[in-house]
């Protein structure tokens, strides 16, 4: 099916108590690209990404997921759990904190979506979360508990939790913030595979590599407001806003050595 | 010290402890189970619900054993509950121990971390089997040391039932003290059985803590 995005964000308002977070965000993800959100540290770009798939409910505007609404079953009106757990199935979401089931193998932490969620026989899951981690380059740590692994085998484990879902859309809240670096490369490497394959990516990062390079579009936030959506180069080698500036400068001082 | 009397008071002292044990049982078994309930209709119930369930626990807690009983077993009759002593010592250690252990389910459900319940909203687990698979297994290892510690305390609390007749280990001690006046020897058999009983539970809580958290502990 083509279509002209794959989420639509439209005029989003988020408040925690008097604290706006959101500032009335327009955003248009396209289907197939990566999506960068860049900038400060509470900035709202990680509130907005949990918005996509309603882990935090927005107060107004639309976000549409393949012209979907979510969350809403119009203006005001939440949608049943069921509607919204059916949405949700379609979405992946890896965190920054991993956030893998700890009193499961490797493998039952991907096959247990496809078993409760997707109703599928224990045996096919099974066979399904093995090709998953295969795919993350984990075959031979199916069996480990995830006190038995690195943090970025942890991080790849949850990615293929997620893919194993066989999403429409994959959201990474900073999926690489809690590695240690030499970590951050096995974690990247998975995620470019998937976006050379077409996955439609919305990736929260601190990594400007991974978004010079792998994104189709990045935004930049800050204060609650979306400062500039463009092509990433636009954004990062020719800035046009001074808050754009002033952080990335502050970036490559942290970075320089 | 005169031990012979324990010739003749040995087999009803056994029996007492049969039934001490029997009651501890049955007590812990059932206020865990009514306080794992009250703990997760205050978490996922309604807002009056919740606040009633306070209440209850604020009362419950706020209150010595000993009085809950007498108004259960004296006191129940005179609304038209009319229960045999040892049904009564049942019920009342099933309502006693019940707010502590829904405290402790309480704590153990916070102690799981927030991300681990989002990652299965996120792939749009229902909320039933989150807190089948994640919320119940992983907030029971964290409460288990707690829970093992109130069990324990709750053996102890079994002698207030001598008070309405059980014939439990207390009562048979009480009545074979006065009986022989032998008060210390009976005392002393007491505190051993307890003691016995205690450490065996610790043990045996000890070895579930580790054999449930093996896979929990950080080996890289």
């Amino acid at each position: 099916m083509d279509q002209a995005s794959a989420v639509d964000i439209r005029k989003v308002n988020k408040f925690y108590g008097p604290f706006q977070a959101l500032k009335n965000i327009d955003l248009t993800i396209p289907p197939g690209k990566v999506t960068c959100l860049i900038g400060p540290s509470g900035s709202g770009k990680s509130t907005l990404l949990r918005c996509i798939n309603f882990l935090e409910e927005y107060d107004s505007g639309e976000i549409r997921i393949d012209g979907q609404l979510i969350g809403y079953d119009a203006p005001g009106k939440k949608s049943s759990g069921r509607k919204l757990r059916e949405m949700r199935r379609g979405i992946g979401m890896v965190f920054q904190q991993f956030n893998l089931w700890p009193h499961m193998t490797a493998q039952e932490n991907v096959a247990e979506g496809l078993i409760r969620v997707r109703g599928l026989p224990k045996a096919d899951a099974s066979a399904r979360a093995a090709d998953a981690l295969r795919k993350v380059g984990l075959g031979d740590k199916m069996a480990n508990h995830p006190a038995r692994l690195s943090g970025g085998q942890q991080q790849r484990v949850a990615i293929a939790r997620a893919i194993a879902m066989e999403p429409r859309l994959m959201l990474f809240d900073e999926p690489t913030s809690a590695l240690d670096p030499e970590l951050v490369g096995e974690v990247l490497t998975v995620m470019k595979t998937l976006a050379g394959e077409g996955m439609t990516m919305v990736v929260v990062t601190h990594e400007m590599g991974f978004a010079a390079h792998v994104a189709d579009q990045v935004a930049f936030m800050e204060a609650g407001e979306l400062v500039a959506v463009d092509a990433p180069d636009r954004i990062l080698h020719q800035p046009q806003d001074l808050r754009i500036q002033s952080f990335l400068r502050t970036y490559h001082e942290r970075n320089a050595f | 010290m005169e031990w012979s009397v324990f010739q003749q008071y040995g087999p009803m002292l056994l029996r007492g402890f049969g039934v001490t044990i029997f009651c501890w049982l049955m007590g812990t078994v059932l206020a865990m189970g009514l306080g794992l309930i009250i703990a997760l209709m205050q978490r996922y119930g309604p807002r009056p619900l919740r606040w009633l369930l306070q209440v209850y626990i604020e009362v419950i807690r706020g209150t010595p054993f000993l009085v809950q009983l007498f108004v259960l077993y004296y006191g129940g009759p005179l609304v038209g509950l009319r229960l045999d002593a040892l049904p009564a010592g049942l019920l009342g250690l099933t309502i006693y121990g019940s707010p502590y252990f829904a405290e402790i389910f309480r704590s153990g459900f916070n102690a799981v971390p927030v991300g681990q319940l989002e990652a299965a909203r996120a792939i749009g687990m229902s909320e039933t089997n989150i807190i089948r698979r994640i919320l119940l297994p992983l907030g029971l290892v964290s409460a288990l040391p707690a829970l093992v510690n109130f069990s324990i305390i709750l053996t102890k609390e079994t002698v207030i039932l001598s008070i309405i007749t059980v014939p439990e280990l207390m009562y048979q001690v009480s009545r074979m003290s006065t009986e022989t006046f032998r008060y210390l020897e009976a005392n002393l058999v007491l505190a051993l059985f307890f003691w016995g009983l205690v450490e065996t539970i610790s043990r045996v809580g000890r070895r579930l803590e580790a054999r449930i958290t093996r896979h929990l502990i950080e080996r890289v």
